[in-house]
């Protein structure tokens, strides 16, 4: 398969950037996205050039580093498929194929394709745990969870963190990512005595870090390689509006 | 030489634990505010030590080289933890782990150290579904196991398919909760380059800075590792990109014993390469061979036939004949091999023949279609997602891939290497598996290390230090280290020869694969050792690498780490050459039985072969670590 590869190029944080465009040519369809681009990278270093920039890491879909928008659509066209699980069988011979890197205030470009996603981690920081020192837990099986509670908390547990959500939000919101952590956690018994106090914290370290505010278009569910469902957001705007007026009464 | 004392405690097998934990010394908590300690790696056992030594009170600095801690490699583990919980009543008890670990680990890894980490398993299990892991429960809100390969009980612990990814969002939400309260400090897109010995004693490291290029010394009372596995030596595995070798053979370069290096783990169910561009395997979890049946036809000629069209009576269940008590559930080790016999001998399916088939029809037509996809739906969709095939129509294709390294840096009883003050905890030690890891210990022993051990056991070492006050990281020591690393950056950027470091990687990949693969011999070793040193030398005469060391540049990470696995290809081979007997993953094909299985020699490699380095690659010294057995009685595995 041939393809035209134009692929956002930016030498550092403080570079503008812009698009080139590379003829590529040899690929195979069974070969991954990824791979398409290693070829790609292969070719430019024969030529003594910079290779593109881009994060990656378990090339399966679950570490959540790899993090493109592919003709527009962060992850590319498959749905429930992150950029390292897309194969070249997706795209027709001789298709021109633009890459960039996630576009949001709060996630800065490194290099190339790289961005800074630490602003996750941050919102993570500010709630996103149970506080269980290492040795206190009592028996596995002294509280059971029901299965449909457990499965429910699961599903929203399983997102990996890539900031697609994010990307293709128009107001760069990363309600999805929040709300699936919050889920995760307050929907479990382990969870709800911190249930409050990690809403509303999380919930001002997301504003702070520069995201904005969610106007319900679900363009982040169309794109989540997890399938992270919006009803996590609806429950945690329930949950916010339940614990503010508590912290108001206090 | 130096004697290798492994500190096991004395007194009966079971009390080792109890009693070590009520007499080692302990450090007070105004003390351990003055200590640091610097964590690299946040996989399971970084994270999980990290955490736990900042909630003691520690002043912990962590690195990772990921974006995140959260994406550390453990993230991709799929099947699951064990535990000796015995919640389905089935006669697990904590010996049994210790005695399935020791048994499936071919007799080559210590007693005190596997009954320890069987004790902790159990705790493990309570601590992370405090933490909110969602483990699969059954419908009476109890905890769901499911069977590993290697044992006859059900004991392993699973979220779906992504229990690696549970576990570690645990870890991290853990790590992330101290990283709030001040007690760690973390270093992301941070890649350590080497570790700073003061006077003996590993006292910081050196760490780039992986997005300014900049060179930062970073000092501590003690240094722990957890940098995970080796097993990209071979350039395709199932590990993630990223995975290297680069922070263990630095510290093994500065004192630190290699242990079993030749000890790694071919995982019998990964998808088939498919193509010469291939950058990595995908594992398809050892869960599935719980309900999926291993066959090839048993005719030459009916191996490019559409599978669903050979008859039953033609096909050839080779597990289930050749291992009737195991059957489709035998250690990995085994079922790796059997997949090469039988290919070997013509038999494979697929493009290359070098496939077998793994096959739901009877476990779908016996549950239902919807049970498998409760129990294995993601993993289906990932392999359907590569392949663009449908397993629940079609039995899938899998063949063996490198997948663990049992071998690591040696570490005693209390997890500390050879240089004091500098420990290794996870994947990257040698310490539980001995020649073969069973399936779903490696989450266990991470988590382990990491909670369970390395807190209690480092505070015997820094209850000695509480004296010693600030590590300044102006000694001399900082500055060579530091101008070593910069000197060699600048000597990879400088070569700019003709090929590219990927080149180089899928070269050492080839040799490492065809000659200290899933079966090994003498004479393929010693060619192995003398290509690997003229691909080394090849390397620094003309590796390409673009740019410079200031800012990004994938190229600079990528080459410092295959230079590094140019070096460690080569002891691996010297290991699996010294070690003249076959025991788990390590298979001599001089030394089998009358039936093709595996010789082990017992009178003469029972023993741990750590290696020191001696100056240049090509010269290291082996010591001998005897394993003694006081509790299980060495026995010829059979899994038949
Ligand atoms: C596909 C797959 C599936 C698996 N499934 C299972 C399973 O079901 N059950 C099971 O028990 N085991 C499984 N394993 C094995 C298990 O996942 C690993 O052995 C284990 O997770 C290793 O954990 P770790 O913490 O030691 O290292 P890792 O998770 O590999 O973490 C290494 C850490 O070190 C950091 N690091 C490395 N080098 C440097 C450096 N130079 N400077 C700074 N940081 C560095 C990395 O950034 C990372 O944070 C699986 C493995 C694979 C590949
Ligand atoms: S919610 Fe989905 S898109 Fe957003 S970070 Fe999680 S997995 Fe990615
Ligand atoms: S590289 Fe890990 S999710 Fe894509």
């Amino acid at each position: 398969m041939k393809f035209t590869i134009k692929v956002w190029r930016q030498n550092g944080p403080k570079d503008k950037g812009r698009f080139e465009t590379y003829p590529l040519d040899g690929i195979d369809d069974d070969m991954s996205f990824l791979e398409m681009i290693d070829v790609l990278n292969q070719n430019l270093l024969t030529e003594k050039k910079d290779p593109v920039t881009f994060d990656h890491d378990c090339r399966e879909g679950i570490c959540g580093m790899c993090s493109m928008y592919i003709n527009g659509t962060p992850h590319g066209p498959e749905k429930a498929t992150t950029t390292c699980q897309l194969h070249m069988r997706s795209f027709k011979d001789g298709d021109t194929i633009t890459i960039e890197p996630w576009r949001a205030k709060a996630f800065p470009v490194i290099k190339d394709l790289m961005v800074d996603r630490s602003a996750f981690d941050r919102i993570i920081q500010a709630g996103g745990y149970i506080s269980i020192n290492t040795g206190n837990a009592i028996d596995a099986n002294a509280i059971p969870i029901e299965k449909d509670l457990s499965n429910e908390a699961m599903n929203a547990a399983v997102c990996i963190g890539c900031g697609a959500c994010v990307a293709s939000c128009k107001n760069s919101s990363a309600m999805l990512f929040l709300s699936a952590k919050v889920s995760h956690l307050n929907l479990l018994p382990q969870g709800k005595a911190e249930a409050k106090r990690r809403v509303n914290s999380m919930m001002k370290a997301h504003d702070s870090e520069g995201f904005g505010a969610c106007t319900n278009t679900g363009a982040c569910h169309a794109v989540c390689p997890k399938e992270i469902s919006l009803t996590n957001i609806a429950r945690l705007n329930r949950e916010y509006i339940g614990a503010s007026l508590t912290s108001e009464k206090e | 030489m130096t004697r290798l004392v492994s500190k096991t405690p004395e007194g009966p097998l079971a009390d080792k634990w109890t009693n070590y934990k009520s007499k080692v010394n302990l450090v007070a908590p105004n003390n351990k505010r003055r200590i640091d300690v610097i964590v690299v790696g946040s996989g399971l056992a970084g994270a999980s030590a990290a955490a736990t030594m900042g909630e003691l009170g520690y002043n912990v600095k962590c690195f990772c080289f990921q974006d995140s801690p959260r994406r550390a490699h453990s993230i991709a583990a799929q099947g699951g933890i064990n535990a000796a919980k015995n919640y389905q009543n089935d006669g697990d008890s904590v010996y049994r782990l210790f005695y399935d670990t020791i048994k499936g680990g071919d007799y080559r890894s210590r007693e005190s150290n596997v009954h320890r980490l069987a004790e902790a398993s159990v705790q493990i299990i309570d601590q992370c579904a405090a933490q909110g892991v969602p483990f699969a429960r059954e419908y009476g809100g109890l905890l769901a196991n499911r069977s590993f390969g290697g044992v006859q009980v059900s004991r392993t612990f699973y979220a779906r398919g992504q229990t690696g990814q549970q576990l570690l969002i645990g870890a991290y939400s853990a790590l992330s909760r101290q990283i709030a309260a001040g007690t760690v400090e973390m270093y992301n897109r941070h890649e350590m380059l080497d570790v700073v010995v003061v006077d003996g004693k590993a006292r910081g490291i050196i760490a780039r800075n992986l997005v300014t290029g900049e060179i930062e010394r970073h000092s501590a009372h003690a240094v722990v590792l957890a940098t995970g596995g080796y097993g990209n030596v071979f350039f395709l595995s199932t590990n993630a990109m990223g995975s290297n070798v680069t922070a263990a053979w630095k510290a093994h370069k500065k004192g630190a014993y290699f242990a079993n290096p030749c000890f790694t783990q071919i995982h019998p169910t990964c998808i088939p390469v498919s193509g010469g561009f291939q950058s990595k395997l995908t594992l398809m979890s050892e869960s599935l061979r719980n309900d999926g049946r291993v066959w090839v036809p048993k005719r030459k000629e009916d191996c490019g036939k559409d599978p669903l069209s050979i008859k039953e009576e033609d096909r050839d269940y080779y597990l289930e004949r050749i291992y009737p008590a195991f059957g489709n559930l035998v250690p990995r080790d085994v079922a790796s091999r059997a997949a090469k016999y039988v290919c070997d001998e013509g038999r494979g399916v697929g493009k290359t023949g070098y496939a077998v088939y793994l096959d739901f029809s009877s476990a779908i037509k016996r549950l239902g279609e919807d049970t498998i996809r409760e129990r294995y739906g993601n993993l289906f969709s990932m392999y359907e997602r590569i392949t663009d095939e449908n397993p629940y129509k079609v039995p899938m294709r899998i063949f063996p891939a490198v997948h663990y390294t049992m071998g690591g840096l040696w570490v005693d009883y209390e997890l500390s290497t050879t240089v004091p003050g500098l420990y290794a905890v996870g994947e990257a030690n040698f310490s539980d598996h001995g020649a073969n890891r069973l399936g779903a210990s490696a989450l266990m022993q991470g988590l382990a290390d990491g909670y369970f051990v390395l807190p209690y056991t480092i505070g015997s070492y820094l209850s000695g230090e509480i004296r010693t006050g600030e590590i300044s990281s102006d000694h001399p020591a900082f500055d060579k280290a530091e101008q070593e690393v910069k000197d060699r950056l600048q000597k990879l950027l400088s070569i700019q020869g003709d090929r590219t470091v990927d080149d180089f990687h899928m070269a050492l990949g080839k040799i490492m694969w065809d000659k200290c693969g899933m079966a090994r011999n003498a004479e393929g070793l010693k060619q192995a050792i003398s290509e690997i040193q003229a691909l080394r030398e090849e390397f620094w005469s003309n590796v390409f690498i673009p740019g410079d060391a200031s800012g990004t540049n994938v190229e600079l990470e990528k080459a410092g780490r295959v230079a590094d696995f140019l070096e460690l290809g080569e002891l691996m081979c010297r290991d699996a050459l010294d070690r003249n007997e076959s025991c788990g993953g390590h298979f001599r094909e001089e030394y089998r039985t009358e039936e093709g299985e595996a010789a082990r020699n017992d009178a003469d490699y029972t023993y741990v072969a750590a290696w020191e380095y001696g100056g240049k690659p090509n010269e290291p010294n082996l010591h001998k670590e005897e394993l003694v057995f006081d509790n299980v009685e060495l026995k010829t595995r059979s899994y038949k």
